[in-house]
């Protein structure tokens, strides 16, 4: 293979790897988004929260990979459940401002809090996966990419199967849809929202738990929550399948424009980059590949 | 409102001085402010001044948010522009303060109102998300324009003068950022007042019905982004010549959400919470730094755990106000005040 071709392979590779935990972080996002109307700026704390005490579980408590994993899980989905109940249900039917407002200052909290009990040093799982990357094609992935890759399709298509089939999902989808009507049919919306950001806490520690093996669990961690915007403002607010798309493509955008543009502009581009696809992307297609366009008639 | 008080015409309703004591306390109030630096430590004088810088942009921040209801989560990149803008012009350009400190203004309207263009086709959160980006944007750009802003390492900026007076002291500085302040606080005050103003607030109370009275909306949302980023220019410049030195550092999203903090504390729409929001969110971490000083002798060093603990009392401030006062600080005064005005008699 040339090598300038596999270069852009293996950076869309190495890009598809991200792509695949933006996904499941936006899809977290959208969960949200549909059932309850709210842009939640706290989901990077959510995901870095499911780091943080899966590491402790690992290293403080030496409890066995599997079983910190699964305690992870029951964490987050009590944190989800308090985070409804005691900040946000109050605030149903206050002014957009007033939840984007309380949502950040959830984050500022959320942070405070972690910064207090886990300091700030970057901390690191212990090594599970070898070094020596997989060939593969000619190209070199990491066998913890190459892991993370797996499991987070996996999660994303376990969750999509859960909205379709199961009665909690197709309850949440009734309530997304309408939540008067979802109220005629004697659902229980609030347990609904309560549902919502408990499975959303559940998908972000798991994206947590994945970047934390693979970067280590630092305050950096949170700022993946904002880099979320762009890949469901790509699918659409309100589109599942949006949210997996996008989170695809925003992970390969912003691997091809670090590899090709950071020369150009001397570093860093792989963090802007996807900002500034987000605000083209407003200007032309504002409610995004698959979300429900929203027209205003008198 | 005080009893005994009727408005008879349209005009007296307007009005700023609704009575005789209005005024009264205005000026005692002023009479204060200018003796204030006569009595108090350069500590003192510090606090203040960086309340009148802040002042400023926030009041700038509350048009464009509380007053027409676009939500902006850059005003700090805003505010970045400006302190930029001047500090290049007068480092490299060698113009005055005095002409360097509108530039800066029109600078970051200008930059301000390119990021409202998306405003014309999205609006709330879609509007939130776009103000994101653009905070990314410029800091980004802040960062790696390197010929002309030096990068993470920040400019260093010369303190104004005026015919050979130099503002280099806290207490030269008091006076200037004073003036300042009450002009923001004045055309804050009376935007409000006028057509411009009142469009705004239509725009803000329903858009569509704006529209339909007449209101051009793109016209109107664009103007306010640049009205409010004018504010935002000018606190930068006044920061950026008041510290003498900026960096990228000082406009992460860290300061877009202090300034919107401090307009939900304060209340939105209403440009005493903005002053009373500015007080209450500056004079909070500074409280918490003289609690840490006076610990230390009991608990030993807590700095790391104190930033933490900062951050804890900043989100948890939010929090309350949203879930207890959404309208600020600015309710909790007039509500006392309307208390004192029949005290003790509890009817009206």
């Amino acid at each position: 293979m040339p090598e300038n071709i596999a270069f852009l392979a293996q950076l869309v590779l190495t890009g598809i790897v991200l792509g695949s935990v933006y996904s499941l972080v936006a899809l977290g996002f959208v969960l949200i988004y549909k059932s309850t109307s709210i842009l939640n700026f706290a989901q990077g704390e959510l995901l870095m929260f499911g780091a943080y005490v899966c590491l402790t579980f690992i290293v403080g408590f030496q409890v066995p990979y599997i079983w910190a994993f699964l305690l992870t899980l029951a964490f987050s989905f009590i944190l989800g459940v308090m985070v409804e109940r005691v900040m946000l249900r109050p605030m149903i039917g206050k002014p957009i401002i007033s939840i984007i407002m309380l949502t950040i200052a959830l984050s500022v909290v959320l942070r405070s809090l972690m910064q207090i009990f886990w300091g700030t040093e970057t901390k690191v799982f212990p090594p599970t996966f070898s070094d020596v990357p997989i060939r593969f094609l000619g190209l070199f992935i990491a066998e913890i990419h190459l892991f993370s890759l797996i499991f987070a399709v996996a999660c994303v298509i376990l969750f999509v199967r859960f909205f379709k089939f199961s009665s909690a999902g197709l309850a949440m989808r009734v309530t997304a849809f309408d939540q008067q009507i979802a109220q005629t049919l004697g659902i229980n919306i609030k347990r609904i929202f309560a549902l919502s950001w408990a499975i959303s806490a559940i998908v972000s520690s798991i994206g947590g738990i994945i970047l934390g093996n693979i970067n280590g669990i630092n305050n950096s961690l949170a700022a993946m929550g904002l880099k979320v915007f762009p890949c469901i403002i790509l699918g659409g607010l309100d589109s599942v399948v949006g949210a997996i798309v996008g989170g695809f493509f925003i992970g390969v955008l912003e691997n091809l424009a670090g590899g090709y543009l950071d020369p150009v502009f001397g570093g860093g581009v792989k963090d802007v980059a996807p900002f500034v696809f987000l605000v083209i992307m407003l200007m032309i297609k504002p409610y995004g590949l698959f979300g429900k366009v929203h027209i205003e008639r008198l | 409102m005080p009893c005994g008080l009727f408005h008879t015409a349209y005009q007296t309703d307007e009005r700023i001085y609704k009575s005789i004591w209005v005024k009264a306390w205005l000026v005692a109030f002023g009479l204060f402010l200018l003796l204030l630096p006569l009595f108090v430590r350069d500590y003192v004088l510090y606090i203040s001044n960086m309340i009148y810088i802040f002042v400023v942009g926030a009041i700038g921040l509350n048009i464009l948010t509380g007053f027409t209801g676009q939500i902006s989560i850059g005003h700090g990149a805003f505010m970045a522009v400006g302190a930029y803008a001047s500090a290049i012009l007068t480092t490299k350009l060698g113009l005055p303060f005095w002409i360097s400190l509108p530039c800066a203004g029109f600078f970051a309207a200008f930059t301000g109102m390119i990021f409202g263009i998306p405003s014309l086709r999205i609006k709330g959160l879609y509007l939130a998300i776009a103000t994101l980006a653009a905070q990314f944007i410029i800091e980004y750009t802040i960062i790696h324009w390197e010929r002309l802003t030096n990068g993470i390492t920040g400019m260093s900026v010369p303190s104004p003068s005026l015919f050979g007076f130099v503002f280099d002291t806290d207490k030269k500085f008091y006076y200037l950022l004073l003036g300042f302040a009450a002009l923001a606080v004045i055309t804050g005050r009376n935007l409000f007042r006028t057509r411009v103003g009142r469009a705004f607030i239509a725009i803000r109370d329903r858009d569509i019905s704006a529209e339909l009275i007449g209101v051009d909306i793109f016209k109107y949302k664009l103007l306010a982004f640049g009205i409010s980023s004018f504010y935002a220019g000018v606190a930068g410049s006044l920061w950026g010549h008041y510290t003498n030195v900026i960096t990228p550092e000082h406009f992460t999203i860290v300061l877009s959400i202090d300034y919107l903090a401090m307009i939900i504390v304060g209340g939105l729409g209403s440009i005493l919470g903005t002053v009373l929001g500015v007080i209450f969110m500056i004079l909070i971490p500074e409280f918490l730094t003289t609690v840490a000083v006076l610990l230390k002798s009991t608990f030993g060093e807590i700095t790391t755990l104190i930033s933490a603990i900062k951050g804890l009392v900043f989100g948890l401030t939010i929090v309350l106000f949203l879930l207890f006062e959404p309208d600020g600080l600015s309710e909790i005064w007039r509500r006392t005040r309307d208390y004192w005005n029949l005290w003790p008699f509890s009817y009206r």
